[in-house]
């Protein structure tokens, strides 16, 4: 099965092919490299921009205007603060003037811990983009959805941030993309580049096929009675896994992939809120002024009355930055240890 | 305090056309410009004074510009797509509009705010503008944005084929953001070049505090030596000069597909906005009187004709206002149209 990484490639060559997509592009992005993820190896329109994270975000929207339909990469999230005017202009621009310029562009960039990254590889951006009104904001947890969101995304007329978590992005999935070959070998010999001159290589895709997954809908990977967990790239698995384990305790917890956090899935969490009455939004960026503090502003104000216990919220502490040392990730953002106490605790808290 | 323009070092290569005798261009051109810098100054004089009397909460603009801007419009290639030249303006481009033969009308409504602005729909400040069917992307705040922008534009263009060029204004001030540098670094790129005009119309202040304060760069314009690219000083009080400047410049970006960095020293006649005062400088020169002066004394348009042309536009322009003073806002519950294209406009948090 294909990883992550190799979802995306797949999708973005499916989506140069077959979508209109006309440039792929950003530090490190084109050959020989094709990404430091190596998510844009072998892709036709894949080139390398400067260094320079303002031209890539000003370059895509620009494209954009003029017909075309880019694909941008900020090589990691950390990098792409300084480009937060152009995220908001990006978001504006069909608002300010009235309706008369849409920009239909994908900006995707990794995101969260769990590569040691220290304090500049290893911030999450969930937060500070759902903060920007105008985009779509997704963040896939499996490589099947990597495939079927970033499909949606180039399909869009609005821009779409494509939040990678990039702890999964070697995580191979338990579901094949349509087309894939089976045998993870064979996929890697086909379109994994070669280590060396690469000079002469040429990716051997196989036949892909559309598997959009619309924006907006989320998924219950977990169905449960007991206790509700929202939540949506790295700690998804966390969140999973924690909800098997619970259940050998007799604990019945429901988990939902949430996948496209702007415009998210209401519906999906009041339905399973109302059977709960029990609910943690579980993720990693800093707890302060956090997405799933909306989420459970938002499930306190309309569904107090189906509820049994306060919302939760897990997340990252409020810290400047994620420190090197295992011990100091560990102590910054939800671990699996850290899922299970929080589910439990919740589970037993009485009106 | 106001500054005289004239302090500013004496450039080499400054070519003083203005103080020249000779009128190199034909009789009808020159009236033709000289009409179309009266109605903006006209427009601008009458949105100040609608700011003035309480029809409108901000003025900002370009009078003292005109004899740059108005030679900018008349060579603009105007039309929709990538075909036709892109315009990244600043908000100081009313003459460049009017040049283009746009009506006056929407710049009125848009002081006023109405629902009927064609630009913005009462949602954005006067003078910014956006035009889909000529290519003129939406104006914003930010002084710097469009310069990261253009190289989007510029390469869809370079692609494209043709003479298209992306053409981007913005002041003296702004080139201190890093967006400025962006464009120089990503039109320059080997074998990549864009055909970009990049222009700096340098009225040497920065809202109240004088460029060479905080600047170090004699001549702008020298900031695109190091990258390989044509670059010019230019008499921008001259609109003969200004327009034979930019004709060459013009020429050389339709042709060879490269970039030009034009800076044109010009006035700022009525300060930086509403917020510092509006009111008339007689400290800078006036580029439409001395324009005048030379056209009586050459026999192309009499010094009464001029007058009677102000008068004409100013009284044709206060008809327009007080037409636009009769016009609805917006309606509140519009603010949720035009955030995402092709979906209707709703508030994502009522249910």
């Amino acid at each position: 099965m294909a990883n992550m990484a190799q979802a995306i490639r797949m999708a973005l060559h499916y989506a140069e092919e077959n979508l209109g997509v006309t440039d792929i592009f950003g530090e490190d992005v084109g050959a020989p490299l094709g990404g430091v993820f190596t998510c844009t190896q072998g892709l036709k329109t894949a080139w390398n921009s400067p260094l320079d994270e303002r031209g890539i975000i000003g370059a895509a929207m620009g494209l954009a205007m003029a017909g075309a339909r880019p694909v941008a990469e900020i090589q990691f999230c950390d990098y792409v603060y300084n480009t937060i005017d152009l995220l908001k202009l990006a978001g504006n621009t069909l608002w300010a003037s009235n309706g008369q310029w849409n920009l239909p562009m994908v900006v995707m960039t990794p995101v969260g811990s769990g590569i040691r990254g220290s304090i500049y590889h290893s911030h999450s951006f969930d937060a500070t983009m759902t903060h920007i009104p105008g985009w779509k904001t997704v963040m896939p947890s499996t490589p099947l959805d990597a495939y079927g969101l970033m499909l949606s995304a180039c399909k869009e007329q609005n821009p779409v941030m494509f939040l990678i978590p990039k702890a999964l992005m070697r995580v191979r999935g338990e579901e094949l993309i349509p087309g894939e070959p089976g045998d993870d070998k064979q996929l890697s010999k086909l379109i994994d580049a070669p280590l060396g001159d690469r000079s002469k290589w040429t990716p051997q895709w196989p036949e892909l096929a559309d598997a959009a997954i619309p924006l907006g809908k989320a998924k219950v990977v977990r169905e449960g009675r007991q206790l509700t967990v929202v939540s949506y790239g790295r700690t998804l698995p966390l969140a999973k896994k924690a909800a098997d384990t619970l259940a050998g305790e007799g604990l019945d917890a429901e988990v939902i992939d949430l996948r496209t956090l702007w415009p998210y899935d209401w519906e999906a969490i009041v339905a399973s809120v109302k059977k709960t009455g029990r609910v943690l939004f579980l993720n990693e960026d800093t707890e302060v002024t956090n997405f799933g503090e909306h989420l459970a502003r938002r499930v306190t104000e309309k569904l107090f009355y189906h509820l049994l216990a306060p919302p939760k919220v897990l997340a990252g502490k409020f810290v400047p930055g994620i420190g090197l040392a295992d011990t100091l990730e560990a102590a910054s953002v939800p671990q699996q240890g850290d899922v299970e106490q929080a589910m439990r605790a919740l589970a037993v808290m009485q009106p | 305090m106001a500054r005289d323009a004239k302090k500013l070092k004496p450039v080499k290569e400054f070519k003083p056309i203005t103080r020249s005798d000779e009128l190199p261009l034909d009789a009808e051109r020159l009236r033709f410009m000289h009409e179309t810098m009266v109605k903006a100054r006209c427009l601008e004089e009458r949105l100040i004074a609608m700011y003035k009397s309480g029809h409108g909460y901000f003025w900002i603009g370009g009078p003292g510009e005109e004899a740059f801007n108005v030679p900018l419009g008349m060579l603009i290639k105007k039309g929709q797509g990538p075909a036709f030249d892109f315009c990244h303006f600043h908000y100081r481009q009313s003459a460049t509009l009017l040049a283009m033969g746009e009506e006056p009308l929407g710049a009125i409504r848009q002081m006023k705010n109405t629902s009927t602005d064609p630009y913005s729909g009462g949602r954005n400040f006067a003078g910014h503008f956006s035009k889909k069917a000529w290519n003129i992307v939406p104006v914003s705040s930010p002084i710097e944005v469009q310069y990261s922008m253009v190289i989007g534009t510029a390469m869809a263009q370079k692609r494209l084929g043709g003479d298209a060029i992306s053409i981007v204004t913005g002041g003296d001030a702004g080139t201190a953001e890093g967006d400025f540098a962006t464009c120089l670094v990503w039109s320059s790129r080997p074998n990549e070049e864009l055909p970009v005009l990049i222009i700096v119309t340098n009225n040497t202040w920065g809202i109240s505090t004088p460029y060479d304060q905080v600047q170090g760069v004699e001549r702008i314009s020298d900031r695109g030596v190091p990258f390989g690219m044509r670059t010019k000083t230019i008499d921008g009080n001259d609109p003969i000069s200004a327009y034979l400047e930019l004709k060459e410049a013009f020429e050389y970006v339709r042709t060879e597909r490269k970039p030009y960095l034009v800076e044109a020293r010009v006035s700022r006649l009525y300060g930086h906005s509403s917020a510092s005062g509006a009111n008339f400088s007689t400290v800078e020169a006036d580029c439409l009187s001395l324009f005048e002066e030379r056209l009586d004394k050459h026999g192309v348009r009499a010094k009464a004709e001029a007058k009677r042309l102000r008068e004409k536009y100013a009284e044709a322009y206060a008809e327009l206002a007080r037409q636009a003073k009769e016009e609805p806002f917006p309606d509140g519950a519009t603010i949720w149209d035009h955030v995402y294209a092709g979906e209707p406009g709703k508030d994502p948090l009522a249910d």
